[in-house]
């Protein structure tokens, strides 16, 4: 069992490295698998090798952390929630970093990629605060107060889209997640910051194993179940604001990819963490050379390639949901 | 007898209900001790106590002289293993992966799962009869079979002492007496078992040490056959009876009277 898992998570690496540098040659200038390896190892300054080094590969790397970010939030949320249809979205994240880069374009203080990360970051922030500071006695409660909220933050946010054309505009642009254009934003901060969430997910996945079995058995068995929802909370925070701010709102990634993941990885907590965190960029980076090949000219945002490919994924497991409940 | 595990004038309570007063009980050591008492009489609650689910209001319950609150949670699960009422397992998961995660106790954050581990789920799953379901998913078992996985997680925990909260609901009469041959075997192993049990004939025919509990008070507590009689089942279940000596063990045996609901 553990040697099959370990095979086929070398295979997904091995898939995840294959699908970045063929990825990175694809678009509008085509540049040749072997050039792409060249100008990462062997910058020599070419066009090829400028669009590769300076475009490309920083916009790949954003695919990979903000696949990987929204995969294993959606594991965990999916395992906090004991649902397996929850996705980080519930909890008001997203809604909180729309809402911010709103009101920030709208008081001018969002006008660059900076300040609009900037804004992202903090409105993720304060909206998991107000949910969990309501919600914190339950689950139920917090994916409760999350639903209130997004609802009431996105009627803020449209009651002002509305008065303000140009707010309009610059939040069309960011709502729509992409990546496009978003690798000259200052990433490295975020990027980081999802490579330590995503270790700190993998650290804490056993425990999660535990919570899974109910609050009561959990707690019987050792684990500081408040201390470790409250983690969990804390890195889909991180996790999904930091996706959020580097690429915009991308729904179905966070719900689909750990379904995926439940195929190799089977119940375990840390191989599904594993696993997510290798598929999530995966299929981030796949439904980004589709959003850059599926028009003739210009481009596809990303989220809607996502969206075609999580309708039907959506709908294949409620059926399997379905059956299980049924059993 | 001697007793490592006991309650001390506790007070037990959810909100303002009070559901035991001042309570004080000794479990004794290996031994089989079976808690009986009418529904709401606080035997699940006193049993939630003990494991540190439930708070005490005032009074403690101790392990070793030492009050279980003050023990890291990881170290009270390697002594006291707990199974609930009604567990409810994680979709998808098999039963030796189930089983497996009652070793949590036992792993620190960065360990690998170990020789110990394995050797630990494998007898588990053989003392409570589920190595052949191994690789079967939890939720297609029979109700009986899975409350047999469950016995095995507990049972990987590999803790002294075994708390179980009705134990036998859902089984059949045959899985049920299964159930609790395994149970005395385990307290034949050394072990101390104690289960909240439903059933007054099985738990005087299986428990070395009975506790017969009514609105949150210990009525009477010792040997079946010393404490048991139809005084007793008249104070704590209302029920008129006549106890008579069980024609296999010789232990009391409750026989309802004609017209007993009246």
């Amino acid at each position: 069992m553990t040697g099959r898992r370990v095979a086929l998570l070398s295979g997904a690496l091995v898939l995840l490295v294959v699908v970045a540098v063929v990825g990175v040659g694809i678009g509008a200038h085509h540049v040749p698998v072997v050039e792409v390896v060249r100008a990462l190892l062997d910058h020599n300054g070419s066009p090829d090798h400028v669009v590769v080094r300076d475009v490309r590969a920083p916009r790949a790397l954003l695919a990979v952390g903000a696949g990987a970010a929204l995969a294993v939030a959606g594991v965990l949320i999916q395992v906090l929630m004991r649902n397996p249809l929850a996705e980080p979205g519930v909890l008001g994240v997203t809604a909180g970093a729309g809402f911010a880069i709103t009101a920030g374009s709208a008081l001018g203080l969002a006008a660059s990629p900076a300040g609009e990360l900037g804004a992202a970051v903090a409105g993720a922030v304060i909206a998991t605060l107000l949910v969990y500071s309501v919600g914190r006695r339950s689950p139920l409660r917090l994916v409760l107060t999350g639903v209130a909220l997004t609802a009431v933050l996105s009627g803020l946010s449209l009651g002002l889209r509305l008065l303000l054309p140009d707010v309009f505009d610059r939040y069309r642009f960011w709502s729509v997640g992409s990546l496009a254009g978003r690798e000259q934003a200052p990433n490295t901060v975020p990027l980081l910051v999802i490579a330590v969430a995503v270790a700190c997910a993998l650290l804490l996945a056993r425990q999660l194993d535990a919570v899974e079995l109910g609050e009561t058995v959990a707690q019987t068995l050792g684990v500081n179940v408040h201390r470790v929802r409250l983690a969990a909370l804390v890195l889909i925070t991180v996790l999904s604001g930091a996706a959020t701010a580097i690429a915009g709102p991308i729904l179905f990634v966070g719900l689909m990819v750990p379904h995926l993941a439940r195929r190799f990885a089977g119940s375990s907590v840390p191989w599904l963490t594993a696993f997510a965190a290798v598929l999530g960029p995966v299929l981030l980076l796949v439904a980004d050379i589709g959003s850059r090949v599926l028009l003739p000219t210009g481009e596809v945002p990303v989220a809607i390639v996502t969206a075609f490919l999580g309708g039907p994924v959506l709908i294949w497991a409620v059926r399997r949901h379905g059956a299980v409940a049924a059993a | 007898m001697t007793a490592r595990l006991t309650a001390r004038e506790l007070t037990l309570r959810y909100g303002d209900r009070v559901v035991s007063a001042r309570l004080t009980l000794d479990v004794p050591d290996g031994a089989f001790t079976a808690i009986v008492g009418p529904n709401a009489c606080g035997k699940s609650t006193l049993l939630r106590a003990f494991v540190r689910l439930l708070k005490p209001a005032d009074g403690q319950v101790t392990l070793d002289d030492r009050d279980v609150t003050a023990y890291p949670t990881k170290a009270l699960a390697r002594s006291l293993g707990f199974l609930p009422q009604d567990p409810v397992a994680p979709e998808d998961i098999r039963v030796r992966q189930l089983v497996a995660r009652g070793r949590f106790p036992h792993q620190s954050l960065l360990s690998t799962w170990s020789a110990a581990d394995e050797d630990a789920v494998t007898a588990a799953m053989e003392a409570a009869g589920v190595e052949d379901l191994a690789d079967r998913p939890v939720h297609q078992l029979s109700g009986g079979q899975r409350q047999r996985t469950w016995i095995a997680v507990v049972l990987a925990q590999d803790t002294p002492y075994l708390l179980l909260d009705e134990p036998t609901s859902f089984l059949d009469i045959t899985h049920q007496y299964q159930l609790l041959e395994l149970l005395g075997g385990l307290r034949d192993q050394g072990r101390t078992v104690i289960a909240v049990l439903h059933d007054i004939n099985q738990a005087c025919r299986y428990a070395d040490h009975l506790v017969a509990m009514k609105e949150g008070r210990i009525v009477a507590e010792g040997a079946a056959a010393d404490i048991v009689d139809a005084v007793l089942l008249k104070e704590v279940f209302e029920l008129p009876c006549v106890v008579v000596p069980d024609p296999v063990t010789g232990t009391p045996m409750v026989v309802p009277l004609p017209g007993a609901s009246s």
